[in-house]
């Protein structure tokens, strides 16, 4: 697996230019830039990059680095000198107790810049107090994986004591909506993650929307968002939208199939939907690319909008460019799951075996699990939220808002539940000027015919 | 990543039962990653923070933010030269962007000349407060519109700076009244202006009488006792508080010290360092503002003030007789007319001089 560049590292600082004392621009660049100083030699040799498929991980180095640096006025270690050299980002609480190498530190660099550095920092200390929350649903049919992967991804197994349901018992089945929560505890950093599943979908005989009960789903959770962020009391808004949505396709199908392309269309424009292969591993590679395109043929074909990647910005590395494009050409992404380890070259992994080899779950070269994993938690979870707050959530509330102003334009009785903006009244004498206007426009017009028609019987 | 690294810590969750086959956890998660995610974000988007500085003329203002934000953010009036003082409290506002190591910050700074500088200076505190409720009302307008922006345009004050004369003595009764009204409504840091005029044991004995006269008068300045989250912040914000107000001095020059090129007064007695600790606390006040506590003046200014501000209109317009068709926002009152407290204690001033205090 390529491991990916060196981005170049923090940077160089011009030479050190007199304080403006004269200038009045409207974009300033602050105060007098400086050079680091030369670490001393037995830290000169920096400890490796963590090495994986993020881009944001590229900038963190091991926290023993992290010199003790100077300490702010307060006694608070001061982040905003280590961040300047070091970029790291460490939750304070995890820096108790670990070794810290000291570094020696020129005694003015605190005069010579206003410390915006820190910035960034208050706003990570800010969000690993407050911690991270994600949700994200699960929808297929029942067989293809679904627990296995959620297992496989987040390292936690949700399903401990289940009971798979007979085939008689599957017959009355409808779709069902399960919540579970768990606390995710890595290195200091919560995560409170709600997986949404929905066993019974598409099991019984007859589906025709059997995914109605979770667009209610997803619109209930869209609504009490709503009525929330509307209320008087917004101090702790627990925020239970559907983030994104992993929807299994079927690996022994020729493509998308009625049920697949019914679901996809009812939730489009209500969550982010990854589809995904599941299962890949009865699938040789050749399969999986026909698969793959035809897949993707079938949902433009139907006009679905699945979740889009978003562009990388012009500046970035050219590596960084080069997996963005793999993993946008490996869409939908082919995965495995597996909850047991076995033996491989002498070493342990995450796999399934059988008798003619052992797939590997986290090997690229066997799955796309890796490029799943490194999407939704790595790289892209926050702009899942983004693009489910920004757009779905206000395409939600737009809608929801009409709604109700039309509704009370007709029963003047009811009481709006939420603030909204008044509507234009038209005032007495607008509506006498329009009047007026229309009959002049009238009058005009039958003039005009009535010339017209002399006109021709000259 | 390599993905046979043991991971230091495993994540934990729920503990497998017995019954099921231990697994081992190879490798982690990488839920860090979020968090650098957001720190990108807020890097492209860049941040915003505003600024009002409030004070008598001549006690410098300007010349504190310039030395705060290392640039010509306000053009300095110097003294001696003849400037009228404008007749009525004017506030004048200006926006710049100022960028360090990839860092942008919007920065808008509002200036309050004429204020407290006329013979009657009752009420000179209402452009200020009509002012700072005005910002709050167009956010809210964004706010409950029906397609509203991804990214509201924040014009809400943060941080109020006022600047006390280094008289020496204690408060006066302007600056009392105007930080009693305004404490409710938005963070307010107080400073002792041109403390190179007081000596050190001058300073801390009108730094205590003025925290005193703080307390006699429950006026509550940034930051503020009931907004500590936990213990680490409560440790942190009262040693601010034990120094509050900082005892400033602002300068743009530079002279040479010690071979060093520092900011500073030159005097015929000595130079005063602007940054050095001890002969003035500057960099407290800059380490306060920018390093260490502006995201958090953000975020009080939002999730609290904003809120008594929003709550109070909504309860505003329920009040207000229904209209043929719905319940709508009433439009602004002129004037300051609501004054939220920290403790949510909703006011409504409806006449000017309805100042009487309820209990917090």
């Amino acid at each position: 697996m390529l491991g990916p560049a060196l981005r170049s590292s923090f940077p160089v600082a011009p030479p050190a230019a007199q304080f403006p004392s004269d200038c009045f621009p409207a974009t300033m660049r602050v105060g007098r830039s400086f050079s680091p100083p030369a670490p001393p030699a037995s830290a000169r040799e920096a400890p490796p990059l963590v090495r994986c498929g993020s881009r944001a991980c590229l900038w963190l180095r091991p926290r023993a680095r992290l010199g003790a640096g100077p300490r702010g006025l307060w006694g608070q270690p001061h982040r905003g000198w280590a961040t300047s050299l070091l970029w790291t980002s460490i939750p304070p609480s995890v820096k108790r107790g670990r070794e810290q190498s000291f570094r020696a530190v020129p005694p003015d660099i605190n005069k010579q810049y206003v410390g915006l550095v820190t910035l960034p920092d208050q706003v990570h200390q800010k969000s690993v107090k407050k911690g991270l929350d994600f949700t994200l649903m699960v929808a297929g049919e029942s067989g293809l994986g679904k627990s296995t992967l959620v297992h496989s991804l987040f390292l936690t197994d949700l399903y401990k004591d289940r009971k798979l349901l007979s085939a008689e018992e599957h017959i009355s089945q409808t779709t069902e909506i399960l919540k579970h929560t768990v606390d995710i505890e890595e290195k200091g950093v919560k995560l409170k993650l709600t997986i949404v599943d929905t066993p019974g979908f598409g099991d019984a005989v007859n589906n025709s929307e059997c995914w109605k009960p979770i667009t209610d789903y997803v619109d209930q959770q869209f609504e009490q968002y709503f009525r929330d962020e509307s209320g008087l009391n917004r101090k702790n808004i627990q925020d239970n939208r559907v983030h994104c949505c992993l929807y299994f396709i079927s690996p022994f199908g020729h493509g998308l199939r009625p049920v697949d392309v019914g679901f996809m269309k009812a939730l489009h424009e209500k969550v982010n939907i990854v589809p995904l292969i599941a299962k890949a591993d009865c699938l040789v590679p050749s399969e999986i690319r026909k698969l793959k395109e035809r897949i993707r043929e079938e949902i433009d074909k139907f006009g679905i909008h699945v979740y889009q990647f978003p562009e990388c910005d012009s500046d970035e590395d050219e590596d960084f460019k080069q997996q963005d494009r793999e993993l946008k050409e490996s869409a939908p992404f082919a995965v495995i799951g597996s909850n047991t380890v076995v033996e491989a070259k002498g070493q342990r992994v995450r796999g399934r075996l059988y008798p003619w080899g052992i797939v590997e779950v986290e090997n690229q070269a066997h799955c796309d699990f890796v490029k799943l994993r490194n999407m939704l938690i790595r790289t892209h979870m926050h702009d899942l939220k983004d693009v489910t707050c920004d757009v779905h959530y206000e395409n939600y509330r737009a809608h929801c808002i009409q709604q109700m102003t039309s509704k009370l334009t007709q029963d003047s009785r009811m009481e709006s539940p939420i603030p909204i903006l008044p509507l234009p009244t038209p005032d007495a004498e607008t509506e006498k000027l329009i009047r007026m206007k229309d009959e002049e426009l009238r009058r005009m017009q039958e003039m005009l015919q009535k010339m017209k028609q002399q006109m021709q019987d000259q | 990543m390599d993905p046979l690294r043991q991971s230091p810590s495993p994540c934990s969750s729920r503990p497998s039962s017995p019954k099921t086959p231990p697994c081992e956890m190879l490798g982690y998660v990488g839920i860090e990653a979020v968090l650098d995610q957001l720190k990108i974000k807020a890097m492209k988007m860049g941040f915003e923070f505003n600024i009002m500085v409030v004070g008598q003329s001549g006690l410098g203002k300007s010349t504190m933010l310039n030395t705060l934000f290392k640039s010509k953010v306000w053009k300095c009036t110097l003294p001696g030269l003849a400037m009228p003082t404008p007749q009525t409290l004017q506030l004048k506002s200006v926006t710049h962007v100022i960028e360090e190591k990839g860092v942008k910050l919007k920065l808008t700074v509002t200036d309050t000349p004429g204020f407290g500088d006329q013979i009657n200076n009752d009420k000179c505190w209402n452009p200020i407060l009509g002012y700072i409720n005005e910002q709050y009302e167009r956010y809210l307008q964004e706010e409950i519109l029906i397609t509203r922006q991804r990214h509201i345009p924040d014009t809400r004050v943060h941080c109020c700076v006022y600047f006390v004369p280094p008289t020496g003595h204690c408060l006066r009764p302007l600056d009392i009244e105007f930080l009693q009204r305004l404490c409710r409504t938005v963070n307010v840091v107080p400073v002792i202006a041109r403390a190179d005029s007081l000596t050190l044991e001058e300073r801390e004995a009108f730094r205590r009488r003025i925290q005193h006269n703080l307390r006699t008068h429950c006026i509550e300045v940034y930051p503020q006792k009931c907004f500590d989250e936990d213990i680490n912040d409560r440790i942190l914000n009262s040693k601010i508080r034990d120094r509050i107000p900082f005892a400033v001095v602002g300068a743009d020059r530079q002279h040479l010290v010690n071979g060093r090129c520092v900011l500073g007064r030159k005097t015929k007695w000595g130079i005063i360092e602007v940054e050095n600790m001890e002969h003035c606390e500057f960099p407290l006040l800059r380490d306060l503002l920018i390093r260490s506590h502006l995201q958090d003046l953000k975020d009080i200014t939002h999730n609290v003030h904003y809120e008594n501000y929003r709550v109070c209109r909504l309860n505003e317009s329920h009040v207000l007789p229904h209209g043929p068709c719905w319940v709508n926002l009433a439009p602004t009152p002129p004037g300051p007319s609501v004054a939220p407290g920290p403790s949510k204690a909703c006011r409504q001033a409806r006449e000017d001089s309805d100042d009487n205090e309820d209990d917090y």
